[in-house]
Order: C-alpha cells, then sequence, then structure tokens
C-alpha cells in the first residue's frame, strides 16, 4: 500500500500517550435459520443456495424475527451483566451496498436489547473490568467478493460478486464503554477481552465464535491522549482484524502509528481502517467524516420485542457456569497455581486438559503434556493446540501407559510423535514402533552385563563408594535400549551387582 | 341479466349449484374486457389462457365434491401491487417491468385456495403513491362514469374494474385512503380493513405501518365475502392479528342501524368540499337517523393535521422500502456497461425506473429522516399520530361509529391536480386518519353531485377489529338506497 505509516517505537509511545480503546464485537449465532427467515445458515454452502424472497429482498417480502435468536441474545447480555430491556424496538440502518439485499439493515439503535453490562479480564494477574455500553441483534449482510485489482478491494476490482447465503444471519453486536487505564497493557487487556468473551460464547453454545470463518468479528477503536491529559484524542476503528493475535497486533500498530502523527504535530483522522496480517500495520478506509447519515428509524415490519421479565428470570437462572467461574473452581481442582492457570488459559489449553482429565488423566500429568510436549508441537506446525491431531483421550492414555511403568516420558514423547503423524491411536503406535519399555529382568540384566563390561572404569569408580558415576552407566544402559529400558530399575540394577548399598 | 351484472354472492352460488360453470362465468368478464378495457384501461396485463385454465380448475374441484368457499369460480381483479407466481407484477413502475415473482403474496394464495378466478392485474399509480392513477408508468386509467375523469387513486384500476363490469370484485391496498377514494369516485363499495387484519405478505410495500390490503365489489355483502376469503392471521406478517375475523358477512346481510350511535366528525366539512358532496353527506346522516340510529356530533381535533402526519410518515417508510430497487437482483437494470461501479449503475437504474411522484416521496422521507431533522419532522409526525389515535379512542367510547363524506370532492378530471401535488394530497384528507390509527373504515355509495352528477361516498369508520360495523351500517345505508333509488347507483352510470 501507498500509506506505508511512520510508527512511532512503542515504548517511546507509551511514555507520552495514553491509549483510549473501544471494541466493536460481532458475533454470528448458530442458530439453526436465519434471523428474518427459514433459511439455513450452514457455513460454506455453495454461493446463493441457502436464500429466499426474504434474505434476498424481493418485493413484498416480510421479514419475521427469530425469537431463538432472541433468546440467545438476552442471554449473551446476561452473561455480560447487562441489563435487559422490557419493551425495544429494531431499527433499520439505511445505506446502499450491494451485498445488503434490503439496502438497510434490521438493526437496534436507541433501544438495544441489553445494556450496561461488565465483563472481567485477566492480564498480567490483574482482574480489570471492561464495561459493555451495549449488546443488540441485527442481521449480517452478503458477502462481496472483489474480482482482480490488487487489493481484493472494491476499488481497482474488474468486478464482483455477491453472496447471499450470510445475508440475514443474525449478528449480535457487543459494544464497550472506552476502555482506559490500561497504560501499556492496552494490547493485552484487548485480546484478553476477545478471548474471555469467546468463551463466554462458548460456554453459552451460542455460536461457534470462529474469527477465520467471520463468526466472530472485531473492530478495534484506539485513540490516544498526551499524559497529563483528560481529553480524549480523535479515534481511529479497525476492521478486518480476524484472530486474537491480530486484536493485539492491530491495537499496538494503531497506538505506534497515532502516536508518531501526534508527535509530530500532525491530526488523526477519525476513520476507518483496514488492518493487514502480514505487515501488522493498518491502511486508511472510509473517512468517518464524510460519514453516512443512517437515517435509523424504527422497522415498521416487526412488532416491539417485549420479553416477559419471568422468562428473562429464567434464562438467568439457567446460565451456564461462565468461563472465568469455572477457570477458578478448575484450577482448585488442579491445585495449580495462578501462572499455571493463566498460562494454560493463554495456551487455550484449559478444555484439552479438562477432558483429559475427563478421560482419566491426572492433573498434573494431563497439564504437563498439552503445555510442554504438545505445545511445542503446535507452536513448531503454528496451529492452535485445539487443531492438533490428537484428543484428549489419546493423551489420557499416554499418560497411563507412563503411569503404569510401561512407557516412561522419552518414550511417550515417541507415541504422541506417532499419534500426530496419523500412526494410529497411542496402543497402536507404541506397537507399530515397538516402544515398550524393557521390563523383563533378563534382557535388562544382559544389556547391563555388557554396559558394565564395557565401561569396567565407571564400574569400578561405583565399587570404590563413587556412587555418583552410577549415572553414566544408567544412561549407557539407556543407549543400550535406545531408551526403552526402565531406568529407575536399571539403577537398582546395577548397585545391586555392584554389590553397593544405594 | 348477464353474468357480468350479477352480484359475486349470486355468481357463486350459481357455480356452486352447476347452473353455470367458472369458466362460462370467466369467459364473460374476458369478453367484457376485451370489449371496454380499450377505453378504461384498467388492466396492466389479462391472459385468457390462464383465466381459463384457473377457472377449469375450480370446476374441478366442484365436481370432485370439493367447497372452496362462497365466492369459488367468481372473478376478481388484483391490483398490480399483490405478487403473483403466475403472472408479472409491476407495481405500476418501470423499475419492475416484467417482473415475475417466484412466489404468491399471502393475499393472491388465499384467492386461490378460496376458489376465486384471478383475470388479471390492476392499474396503480406507482408504488400506489397517488390518488388518481396518473402516476402509473403505463397509462392512466379512466373512470367508467365519465372517461375524461380519473378513476381514483392508487388502487384506479382496481376501482374502474368493478365500476365497468369488468370484474365483479377486486383487491385493493389501502395506505393513505386508496381503496375508499377510488370507491367513492366510481360509485362501489370499497373497504380498508383493521391493519393487521389482512397480511402484507407479498404486498409490495409503499408505507409498511399504514398499507392495509382490501376489498372492491359494487354491494356491501361481495365486499365483506371478499375480505373474509383473503383475511386472517398470517405468520409471515408479523404485523398481522393473531385474530378472528370479524364476522363482516353476517354483518352485511344484517344491515341494521336501530339503536347504533353514530358521530359525525365535526372537522370534516366546509371550505375546500364540494357543496355536491357536502349536500349527498347530510342526506345521510339524516337517512341514517330515519333508520333509528342516534346520531351526535364529535370533535376529533387532530385530525386537522393527519394529511401533514401523513405526508412525513409515509414518504420517510417509502424512501426505506423502495431501496431494495437498485439493479442488482431484479428489475430493470441502466448503464451495465462494464465501465461504470455498481454505485453508478444504481443511481442511473434508479432515475430511469422511478418516476415524478415516487422521487418526491423518496426525496421528502429521506430528508425526513435525516439526522438533526428527524425529531422534527418523524418524530413529531409520530405524536401526531398517536393523538389521532387518541380522539378515535375517546369518539368511540361516545359512538359506534364515525361518517364522514369519503373524499372532499368527486372524480377530477384527468390532468388537472397532476402538477400540483399539494392539490391531489387533499383528495385523502378524511380518509388519512384511519390510516394513521389503523382502524376500520368503509365507503359506500350515498348519491350523486348535483354539479357534475358523479358518485359520492360516505366513509364510515370504525374501532380497530370493529370492521363488521362498517359493514353493518353499510349494508344498511345501501339497501335504504336501493330501495330508494330502485336499484344500485351504478345502475345510473352511463353505458359504455
Amino acid at each position: 500500500m501507498a500509506d506505508t505509516a511512520t510508527l512511532m517505537p512503542y515504548d517511546e509511545a507509551l511514555e507520552r500517550f495514553e491509549p483510549v480503546l473501544g471494541l466493536e464485537t460481532h458475533v454470528e449465532l448458530g442458530t439453526g435459520s436465519k434471523m428474518f427467515c427459514g433459511c439455513s445458515t450452514t457455513f460454506g454452502a455453495p454461493p446463493n443456495t441457502q436464500v429466499c424472497p426474504v434474505c434476498l429482498a424481493l418485493p413484498g417480502s416480510l421479514p419475521v424475527a427469530n425469537e431463538k435468536a432472541i433468546e440467545s441474545t438476552i442471554r449473551i447480555g446476561l452473561a455480560l451483566n447487562c441489563s435487559i430491556a422490557t419493551w425495544c424496538r429494531f431499527a433499520r440502518k439505511n445505506y446502499f451496498y450491494p451485498d445488503m439485499p434490503k439496502n438497510y439493515q434490521i438493526s437496534q439503535y436507541d433501544e438495544p436489547l441489553c445494556t450496561d453490562g461488565y465483563l472481567d479480564v485477566e492480564v498480567d494477574g490483574k482482574i480489570v473490568r471492561v464495561e459493555i455500553e451495549r449488546v443488540h441483534l441485527e442481521e449480517d449482510t452478503g458477502k462481496s467478493t472483489h474480482v482482480g485489482g490488487a487489493t481484493g478491494r472494491i476499488h481497482g476490482a474488474d468486478y464482483s460478486i455477491v453472496d447471499y447465503n450470510r445475508a440475514g444471519i443474525p449478528l449480535v453486536e457487543i459494544v464497550t464503554k472506552p476502555i482506559t487505564g490500561t497504560d501499556r497493557l492496552a494490547p493485552e487487556v484487548a485480546k484478553a477481552y476477545v478471548t474471555e468473551l469467546r468463551e463466554v460464547m462458548r460456554s453459552l453454545g451460542v455460536s461457534d465464535v470462529r474469527m477465520e470463518q467471520g463468526s466472530l468479528r472485531c473492530d478495534v477503536n484506539v485513540s490516544l491522549m498526551p499524559r497529563g491529559s483528560t481529553e480524549w484524542g480523535t479515534r481511529t476503528e479497525t476492521k478486518n482484524v480476524n484472530s486474537l493475535r491480530s486484536v493485539e497486533r492491530a491495537v499496538r500498530g494503531e497506538i505506534e502509528r497515532q502516536a508518531a502523527i501526534l508527535a509530530e504535530g500532525g491530526r488523526i483522522v477519525q476513520e476507518t481502517r483496514h488492518f493487514h496480517e502480514d505487515t501488522g500495520q493498518t491502511t486508511s478506509g472510509r473517512s468517518k467524516e464524510e460519514a453516512q447519515d443512517y437515517r435509523y428509524f424504527p422497522e415498521p415490519d416487526l412488532l416491539p420485542i417485549a420479553p416477559d421479565p419471568e422468562w428473562v428470570a429464567s434464562l438467568k437462572a439457567a446460565l451456564p457456569e461462565l468461563p472465568s467461574v469455572r477457570r477458578k473452581r478448575l484450577q482448585q481442582e488442579w491445585g495449580v497455581s495462578d501462572l499455571d492457570m493463566a498460562a494454560m488459559h493463554n495456551a487455550d489449553a484449559i478444555d484439552l486438559v479438562e477432558a483429559t482429565v475427563a478421560a482419566g488423566a491426572p492433573a498434573g500429568d494431563a497439564r504437563k503434556w498439552w503445555m510442554g510436549e504438545l505445545a511445542r508441537r503446535a507452536n513448531e506446525a503454528g496451529t492452535a493446540l485445539a487443531d492438533l491431531p490428537i484428543t484428549p483421550g489419546d493423551v489420557a492414555k499416554v499418560t497411563e501407559l507412563v503411569a503404569s511403568g510401561a512407557l516412561n516420558d522419552k518414550l511417550a514423547r515417541q507415541v504422541l510423535e506417532g499419534v500426530l503423524a496419523g500412526e494410529g491411536t497411542p496402543d497402536e503406535v507404541v506397537e507399530k514402533r515397538g516402544l515398550r519399555i524393557v521390563s523383563d529382568e533378563g534382557e535388562l540384566s544382559a544389556i547391563i552385563d555388557q554396559v558394565l563390561a564395557d565401561n569396567a572404569d565407571a564400574a569400578d569408580k561405583v565399587r570404590g563408594g563413587k556412587i555418583a558415576a552410577v549415572g553414566a552407566l544408567v544412561g549407557g544402559v539407556m543407549k543400550a535400549s535406545r531408551g526403552k529400558a526402565d531406568a529407575g530399575r536399571a539403577r537398582e540394577l546395577i548397585l545391586e551387582k555392584l554389590g553397593v548399598q544405594p | 341479466m348477464s353474468l357480468i351484472h350479477k352480484t359475486a354472492a349470486e355468481l357463486g352460488r350459481l357455480v356452486a349449484a352447476r347452473e353455470a360453470s367458472a369458466v362460462e362465468v370467466a369467459q364473460a368478464h374476458l369478453d367484457r374486457i376485451a370489449e371496454v378495457d380499450g377505453e378504461i384501461n384498467a388492466f396492466l396485463h389479462v391472459e385468457a389462457e390462464s383465466v381459463l385454465a384457473q377457472a377449469r380448475a375450480v370446476d374441478e374441484r366442484l365436481a370432485r365434491g370439493e367447497r372452496p368457499g362462497p365466492l369459488a369460480g367468481v372473478p376478481v381483479a388484483h391490483k398490480d401491487v399483490f405478487a403473483t407466481a403466475d403472472m408479472p407484477t409491476t407495481a405500476g413502475s418501470k423499475i419492475l417491468e416484467g417482473w415475475r415473482p417466484p412466489y404468491d403474496a399471502t393475499v393472491t394464495r388465499r384467492l386461490r385456495e378460496a376458489g376465486l378466478v384471478i383475470l388479471g392485474k390492476t392499474n396503480l399509480d406507482e408504488f400506489a403513491m397517488g390518488s388518481s392513477t396518473e402516476n402509473s408508468a403505463y397509462g392512466v386509467t379512466h373512470n367508467p362514469w365519465d372517461r375524461s375523469r380519473i378513476p381514483g387513486g392508487s388502487s384506479g384500476g382496481s376501482s374502474a374494474a368493478v365500476s365497468a363490469y369488468e370484474a365483479p370484485l377486486s383487491t385493493g391496498t389501502d395506505t393513505g385512503g386508496s381503496i375508499r377514494q377510488p370507491a367513492a369516485v366510481t360509485g362501489i363499495v370499497g373497504m380498508k380493513p383493521t391493519y393487521g387484519g389482512s397480511s402484507r405478505y407479498g404486498l409490495i410495500a409503499f408505507a409498511s405501518s399504514l398499507d392495509t390490503p382490501g376489498p372492491f365489489a359494487r354491494n356491501v355483502l361481495d365486499a365483506a365475502l371478499l375480505q373474509e376469503a383473503f383475511s386472517g392471521h398470517d405468520p409471515l406478517d408479523s404485523t398481522s392479528i393473531d385474530a378472528p375475523v370479524p364476522p363482516v358477512a353476517e354483518a352485511a346481510r344484517q344491515a341494521d342501524v336501530a339503536g347504533l350511535r353514530v358521530g359525525v366528525v365535526k372537522e370534516f366539512g366546509g371550505d375546500g368540499y364540494q357543496p355536491g358532496v357536502l349536500a349527498r353527506f347530510h342526506e345521510a346522516v339524516e337517512l341514517l337517523e330515519s333508520l333509528g340510529a342516534k346520531v351526535v356530533e364529535v370533535s376529533c381535533p387532530s385530525f386537522t393535521y393527519a394529511l401533514p402526519a401523513y405526508y412525513l410518515i409515509a414518504p420517510s417508510e417509502c424512501s426505506s422500502n423502495l431501496a431494495r430497487f437498485d439493479a442488482m437482483r431484479y428489475g430493470l437494470r441502466v448503464g451495465d456497461d462494464g465501465t461504470r461501479s455498481a454505485e453508478e449503475v444504481m443511481a442511473l437504474t434508479r432515475a430511469a425506473g422511478f418516476g415524478p411522484e415516487v422521487k418526491r416521496r423518496i426525496m421528502l422521507g429521506t430528508y425526513a429522516l435525516s439526522s438533526g431533522y428527524y425529531d422534527a419532522y418523524y418524530g413529531q409526525a409520530q405524536k401526531v399520530r398517536t393523538l389521532i389515535m387518541r380522539d378515535f379512542e375517546a369518539a368511540f367510547h361516545q359512538v359506534d361509529v364515525l361518517v364522514s363524506p369519503t373524499t372532499p370532492t368527486t372524480a377530477f378530471p384527468i390532468g388537472e391536480r397532476a402538477d400540483d401535488p399539494m392539490a391531489m394530497y387533499l383528495a385523502d384528507l378524511c380518509t388519512i386518519p384511519s390510516n394513521l390509527a389503523g382502524n376500520a373504515a368503509i365507503s359506500v355509495p350515498c348519491g350523486l353531485a348535483d354539479e357534475d352528477g358523479l358518485p359520492v361516498g360516505l366513509q364510515i369508520m370504525a374501532p380497530v377489529l370493529g370492521d363488521d360495523r362498517c359493514y353493518r351500517v353499510g349494508a344498511a345505508v345501501e339497501k335504504a338506497y336501493e330501495s330508494r333509488w330502485g336499484g344500485p347507483l351504478l345502475a345510473k352510470a352511463p353505458a359504455l
């Protein structure tokens, strides 16, 4: 892009300015049918196969609100500690765009379903309370693909095609109040908030919240004010932030960019910016100063929503255990430190560890494998832990084999490697690779005899009382057995053979 | 009496008794259309083969022993603003020329289920915006009483078709008077049901909170039978009322006003009203008294503000409802030569596809909803709307029905108000309050104005879901007048 921005190093930017954040998150609800018609919402169907007169906005068609979507929105609001409206309306947001069939979006304006909540997130061992301004329900647009041109955006494209399968999928928008006081942790707070929000959605079962598929999308608002100032700066809104990591990078990048402009006496333009995954930077989009007037007015095709307070109370009573509460409980059950728990949370390993424990593994072992060997493998492969081709059941099986003495840790790593390579279940990998530990006393004894004969010096030292020298002999046994020997047993046998009391 | 002069109820009886086939009845009306519609231009689309096929199917249903309803085999002319899967649907606009919907409107579907035979689609003011049918992109429709005059609007094709005996029944939509005013100026019966009593699904929207499908007929009972055929709750329309249809046909047969309290709306009359219209109206009030009704004057002060409120609310909704006509998915597309952006093609298409009145209202509405003007215009209009509802509520505590002239004047000459939107808008002065409040209102003929010998309509307004009262009073008035006149008013119309 032409408008490569000058950046100020992050540390310097934070010395001079204080960031204020705002996050607008869109969550596609996982309802079976669309917001205002009966069309399917399944992701990935051939273009324009999940459409009808209503979601294509054919003349004369009318919307009918999806009650399940209203219920899900209220549950989200309750989970975020919001007040639920007793009466509110949908509103039309008017603007022309080819992927929006009616050229207005049915949304909510000044009467959102849920208002004034909060979500506590943990960053660096501290709890940060992110206040929620509103949670409202609307419909998604179709999806435009711009063909030709360099950027994949509409400008410069040869032509555009539109898929209306997504048009009308229920979309919940969650808007925070301005988040202040985060200081240099702003990027981490933003990421932690979206992460926590995603977990809340998962625990409620209202969405599959897959950022890469767009079922969770985040717009990041950032402004800076000089240290000591109380007046907020002009904010920008960054879109196209499609991963948790990008949320963090987008905030950081925007702080660095704005700081450089402000430091030179420049002015921040209130605008929409696009995040670029490859560079971690943003480029200018539509300027809000020439922004449209959406001409909101109450949607006359739909009746007001008036949730019965008793029903809302029953939804509240039936909320599942929320992620932060669950983490507290699991931490106690597992007996792990705050730091270890935070590490598991950051690595998205809690569900996996919990499932592994449920499959019979001790918590410590489950955590050790997921956070150790498997985290390393995931990192190498550049995938999420949950996307590794191994199940918690497999991991539980490996811990069981180690506990029973059939594997040691070294062999266990080889078993995991085999499972990840698609060689089968842990038992099958053990079988195919011949990884069972040498527990046959006769075989082990023969290997030890050979090692003692080959290392007479070391054997003499041990006989002479330098018990520390036994390590070299055990190492020799492990080497000779290609790691399959039980090291502890080998040590005992060596000392016994050398006539030394351990 | 030929088939085309019979009532819908009688035609339904003849077909059910197999004394006439649905095909014969349809053919008689097709013949009449072929004979007179060149002069009237009530229809935008008539396809004889498909009409006869529908009629044959009804005859077969009856032969199998099915009894779809009292109007099975009766022809109906359908306003071209309802989606019909087997006929083009244009809303009177160039922007939808040739569009064939892939689906039927709920009203269309119910007409078919009840065994009615859809003769074709009738002309209208573009997107139902107008009071004269002069705003159609497909030519003007002529009033059968005097072909130099307008048939009312927006449902002018439907009023003309019924008053010219091209159809015994027709459908219309009433957003500010678009059924009652055309019925009044063509000497027939037109009813605006309670808002939400008849489904809007598949009705091309003008103003969502006001649009109401309703019937036209040459007598009160026929209108009631048609309303019953297509009304009732529709899960596809969220604003449709989930309640039984008021017993309108029963009320039309009752035709009795003894003991009924009738309120004359004080605010309607005086300046701007044609003397002949007022004379006929006052006679109608006297007639009601003579039939045993208790007549009182009722003041509804907010009605004075109904017209300006309407011309903010309706254009606001229309500016949004008509945004979907953008050349992307259906209808006209202008300027798509491979060099222009989607935005330019949208703009060129809308500039070429919409007529001047539609553009005027889109602009009015866009302005009224704009940031900084919303409260002063749309917001204020909604407050007036609430006040009008309260006026009705208060009035219906005192009386069972309210009456007024349906329109301030009789049918005006074609072209007279075409360049004067304000004069045109005044045609709906008396009808608009019931749209804003959502209550039921009917227009029934009450004689001819002395000045021009043209029909005058009496409007009878009833509370929400009080549709049956409109029919009960309307039928009583009709019965008294027919015995006085020796037949329906329409019999006085010059022959075509």
